[in-house]
């Protein structure tokens, strides 16, 4: 069992105070909050360990290399890959997409198609659509159907000799809702498609093991995950990532330079290009540890007993849509309240003290699919608590009276 | 006619009376249901002011040396703020306009209740107001 209230003390900022109201904070799935245990590794590395990485030779310098490469076990540990070269440190899961999509540009032709869905976020959708320019190739998009899915029928379809990457978020950031991605990575290799899952919205909620999914590329971010913004980590099979170029030339990413040939360093360095964020890194091994010291079965059952607890008191409230109402999803809530624009909505409930999103949520193909503005956006952690949902459906009551 | 600056001592002496932000809001949100109907022929795209969540048209016209706006939002609370700004703005003179220093929003308290996502789309909205009056300035 998960002692919330125990776990919230690890939190200072829930602690915070907005609009002389007690924060509450629905806002996680945009950025998750920091705990002690990963602010105090942070400050700890400008205090006691700052140095520069992996060429320096005294000790300052050993015992951050040290630290900064312990990350990376962690990672490699926690998501289950195989080796620790495959896990490369990012500044996040845009970045990540894109050392994908720039060293694919010699690697795809016209002739070749790219697949991507409906739902991604714009993230996974617009480097996709900047390498079919310079490339010529061809995007092809998996629609979703009326319940916020996947249609898998659709992808089964598009997935001609043609395709050589398919590119699918692992969870909708806009309506949390989890894809099949394991019958998806297995369709599109029996194709012998290559497959990028975009982690942004998955890797926080739930254990995975990207050698067992056989998944070619992952990208995830360190902020959504209880660590720091500003760093994230891309995971390729090896094979897969030596037949890419380098994103960025620079320090640290190669062996040998002479102005008449220069020889790029091995993986993971070949991709770490320059000083990376060293104490984000860091801090981002602490926050894994950290969720790992709650239990990510405990983080998964609680959450959902959240999510299910906000949407069976949220449809007691008239005129309430949820958008992708489906079993398989995290623990987010994206809906509309009647006629009422989300933005309004929002700022009503952020009088109230409750951080909730609204707009696109940098979706915009769904929020066409459904011909809508935008939804409100809740999303729970595994701080937040049933008093703070009720807070909130007390606080949406009241802006839909105000709204009238 | 009321100077610019009239108009807006007169709307931060009437939010002096509101007690809390929620009477400012219910007030913001009156307002956006009284804005007078927008014509939809000027429900164009062209006529949206980036910059904001929620969507915002803006129209003008110039007759007799005097400008006058027309707007519309989907969201109510931006048609709220979107009446004060045309309340302030619409009925005055080109050089009027484009000299007037915007103080009302500051001191009846909504920054501190505007997102910064939302100051910058009232921020757009000033901007496109004067630029429209420079435009019409320039044409005389």
């Amino acid at each position: 069992m998960l002692d919330v209230y125990k776990i919230r003390e690890d939190f200072p900022i829930l602690g915070k105070k907005v609009n002389n109201t007690d924060l509450i904070y629905f806002d996680n799935a945009a950025t998750s909050q920091t705990p002690n245990q990963v602010i105090d590794v942070i400050s700890d590395y400008y205090k006691q360990h700052n140095s520069n990485i992996h060429r320096g030779l005294h000790s300052l310098s050993a015992d951050a290399t040290n630290k900064y490469e312990r990350s990376r076990t962690i990672i490699k540990n926690h998501f289950g890959a195989l080796h620790e070269h495959e896990i490369i440190f990012t500044s996040g899961t845009t970045h990540g997409i894109n050392i994908i999509s720039s060293g694919l540009e010699k690697l795809i032709s016209e002739n070749d198609e790219l697949i991507v869905s409906e739902m991604e976020h714009h993230s996974n959708i617009v480097p996709w659509q900047m390498l079919c320019e310079k490339t010529g190739s061809k995007l092809k998009v998996i629609p979703i159907n009326d319940n916020g899915t996947l249609n898998m029928n659709e992808y089964k379809s598009l997935l001609t000799p043609s395709v050589k990457f398919v590119f699918i978020n692992h969870v909708s950031n806009s309506l949390g809702i989890i894809n099949p991605i394991k019958e998806i990575i297995n369709l599109a290799h029996t194709n012998n498609s290559k497959v990028l899952i975009d982690g942004a919205q998955g890797a926080a909620h739930f254990k995975i093991n990207l050698s067992e999914l056989d998944v070619d590329y992952y990208v995830a971010s360190a902020h959504k995950l209880c660590g720091p913004t500003g760093v994230g980590f891309l995971y390729g099979k090896s094979v897969l990532l030596n037949s890419l170029p380098p994103y960025q030339g620079g320090g640290e990413m190669i062996s040998n330079v002479t102005f008449n040939k220069t020889e790029y360093a091995d993986l993971p360095h070949k991709f770490e290009a320059g000083t990376p964020n060293i104490s984000g890194v860091i801090g981002f091994g602490a926050a894994i540890e950290y969720m790992n010291s709650i239990g990510f079965n405990h983080i998964e059952s609680y959450e959902k007993e959240l999510l299910d607890y906000a949407t069976e008191n949220l449809k007691k409230i008239k005129n309430i849509k949820i958008y992708g109402d489906v079993d398989d999803k995290i623990s987010v809530i994206s809906f509309n309240l009647g006629n009422h624009h989300p933005s309004d909505i929002g700022s009503i409930l952020d009088q109230y003290g409750v951080a909730v999103r609204t707009g696109q949520h940098c979706t915009q193909p769904i929020m066409d699919h459904f011909n809508i503005p935008g939804t409100v956006r809740a999303s729970f952690s595994f701080y937040n608590t049933k008093s703070e949902i009720d807070l909130f459906i007390d606080a949406l009551k009241k802006a839909s009276n105000m709204l009238g | 006619m009321q100077s610019i600056q009239q108009i807006q001592d007169q709307i931060i002496d009437e939010f002096e009376f509101f007690q809390d932000w929620s009477e400012k809001y219910q007030y913001l949100i009156d307002l956006g249901k009284n804005l007078p109907n927008f014509n939809d022929n000027n429900r164009i795209d062209s006529n949206l002011i980036k910059g904001c969540q929620s969507k915002v048209w803006l129209n003008s016209s110039f007759d007799d040396n005097i400008v006058k706006f027309e707007a519309d939002s989907d969201a109510i609370i931006s048609k709220g703020i979107i009446s004060l700004l045309i309340r302030v703005f619409s009925g005055h003179k080109p050089e009027e306009i484009i000299a007037a220093d915007i103080n009302f929003i500051e001191k009846i308290g909504l920054n501190s209740h505007l997102s910064q996502t939302r100051a910058n789309g009232l921020l757009s909205m000033i901007k496109q107001i004067k630029i429209y009056a420079l435009a019409y300035q320039a044409k005389k």
